[in-house]
């Protein structure tokens, strides 16, 4: 009888899982926020380091370490045109902080896709781990992402996520460096705007063991728009 | 035998049920990580000064706001030297200042003694902001013709995973230290975001009569092991206005430093004097073709710029 008992409770735990695996497990399902729509910057904070291109050589607010400091001050835009680096203040370690459109929207169950109109960047959220950790670093690195939830009845919760195998690019417009060993952690908070409409709060560390002496945290926000008809994509320029 | 049958049905229930709950649990583990609805937020918290909002406080820079016309006007009469004024040194800086200011937070909880259940937060005071209470006991707000202060009148309530609070009941004074006014029709809502021992203030100021768009800041702090060393309280001194001297201040179209920060950084105008169209990215296109960078930066390129130049000066 014990036996019994046993087996059909491990039968029952079975489908029970595998019912919630179908239905509620994928990210998409398990969401405790929407972050998906039409989001714009909307540029209160570190104004003159976003907005325009700094004066070369000018690296406020940012800790750098002694080796970013030949970079900042050789930094020349031309020259990363005509390598083709144009792109290079449109990483990961800054896309966030460009003053930009952003698309987001389920690319599958379990990869949230994040488009910006400024550069024409696309970053993956992967909510699974890949097997391609070895891959080559792009701007956008490879991002795995975990929800945080607050239990009911409260409900809500966040994103985190965390970026890493990037390729070497800008905090700043103006050159300043992040290198390819950089960490990007992620928390993407909602909050109700009182007069109407979602704010998006992206807190961001970065920590780099080449470039920084200490973590660059920033916080850019996002106003939640009702549809993409101001989507404007326009390509990466390392000269604006 | 019916009895023997009846237990053997309510194991069966109990094995089904557990099952069924494991199931679920183990795999809810796998899908995301459990935030507790409230988190403490008491302690110390150490600023990370790695945004801007200030600029150095350089004078006539409104960069980053939506102002009222009115607002402008208020903003380029303002005269720094009014805190030379012995009966505003120690005015302070109104509520946003938690998020705008260079300071850290030292926040305390205050409990009912009968029930144990939070009344308040408080963040303590600075030498140049005053102490605000988070009350969280659900209290009403007084009327609309209660006093109004520097820190306003704060309530509080945990929300999905954070801890939102509003603050109405505040006193005439600024929104940055350059003279932006903020009117005691403002209302400043709060989030406060905790992430590991990282705090994020959210601020959406709202003012009704010198804000065309709320005023959104976020501010980081990182948990401190050790209390956060505060100054001593502000104590006002002669600083060569005599009392009754008149308030300094400018004719709004007269103001002489109203070139200063526009020329330091070679910044348009609409967006130096707080013009709503400037916080949006349509603006950056727009103002792609006539913008020229300023010169390579000489001095004071590096972490925090004028700001430590100016006070350890």
């Amino acid at each position: 009888m014990k036996r019994g008992l046993m087996l059909l409770g491990s039968l029952l735990a079975v489908m029970a899982a595998s019912l919630h695996a179908q239905s509620a497990t994928s990210a998409r399902n398990a969401a405790p926020i929407d972050l998906t729509g039409y989001w714009v910057s909307y540029v209160t904070e570190n104004w003159r380091y976003r907005m325009v291109t700094p004066a070369k050589g000018e690296y406020r607010r940012i800790p750098v370490s002694p080796a970013a400091l030949p970079i900042i001050n050789a930094w020349d835009p031309a020259v990363d045109e005509r390598a083709g680096n144009q792109c290079k203040s449109y990483g990961v370690g800054a896309i966030m902080n460009v003053p930009t459109r952003l698309r987001i929207t389920w690319q599958d169950a379990d990869t949230l896709r994040i488009d910006t109109d400024a550069g024409r960047q696309t970053r993956l959220l992967r909510f699974t781990a890949r097997a391609s950790s070895s891959a080559t670093p792009t701007w956008q690195g490879e991002s795995i992402a975990r929800w945080e939830r607050v239990p009911a009845p409260d409900r809500g919760g966040s994103l985190r996520v965390v970026t890493t195998n990037m390729r070497a690019g800008y905090l700043r417009k103006n050159g300043v460096p992040y290198s390819e060993r950089a960490t990007i952690s992620e928390h993407f908070d909602v909050a109700p705007i009182p007069d109407g409409g979602t704010l998006l709060l992206v807190t961001t560390i970065i920590e780099d063991p080449v470039y920084l002496n200490a973590p660059y945290v920033v916080s850019p926000h996002f106003k939640k728009e009702p549809d993409g008809s101001r989507w404007d994509p326009t390509p990466c320029s390392s000269t604006w | 035998m019916l009895v023997d049958m009846v237990v053997r049905l309510g194991r069966l229930a109990l094995v089904v049920l557990f099952a069924v709950l494991g199931a679920f649990a183990v795999f809810a583990q796998t899908d995301s990580a459990v935030l507790p609805a409230q988190f403490d937020i008491a302690g110390s918290w150490a600023p990370i000064a790695t945004e801007d909002v200030q600029n150095d406080s350089v004078p006539v820079d409104y960069l980053g706001l939506a102002l009222t016309d009115e607002g402008r006007t208020r903003a380029l009469s303002y005269d720094e030297s009014q805190k030379s004024m012995i009966e505003r040194q120690c005015q302070g800086w109104g509520a946003s200042y938690m998020v705008l200011g260079p300071f850290g937070l030292r926040i305390s909880s205050q409990s009912d003694a009968a029930t144990n259940r939070i009344v308040s937060y408080t963040i303590d005071a600075w030498e140049d902001w005053m102490t605000m209470p988070i009350w969280m006991d659900g209290r009403p707000r007084p009327s609309q013709h209660a006093m109004h202060t520097q820190a306003g009148f704060t309530i509080g309530r945990w929300e999905g995973g954070a801890l939102a609070a509003q603050t109405t009941h505040l006193k005439t004074g600024f929104i940055r230290k350059t003279g932006v006014p903020l009117s005691d029709e403002a209302t400043i809502d709060w989030r406060f975001f905790r992430h590991g021992d990282l705090l994020t203030v959210l601020m959406v100021a709202r003012d009704p009569v010198y804000l065309v768009e709320p005023e959104i800041v976020s501010k980081s702090f990182r948990l401190s092991k050790t209390p956060l060393d505060f100054r001593d309280p502000c104590i006002p001194g002669f600083e060569g206005r005599e009392p009754g001297d008149g308030v300094p201040h400018f004719a709004a179209d007269q103001n002489p430093f109203i070139d200063e920060f526009m020329k330091l950084y070679n910044l348009p105008r609409e967006a130096v004097l707080g013009y709503r169209e400037t916080l949006y990215p349509e603006y950056r296109k727009k103002i792609r073709n006539t913008y020229v960078p300023p010169p390579p930066c000489a001095n004071d390129c590096g972490v925090a710029g004028n700001f430590v130049r100016r006070r350890s000066g």
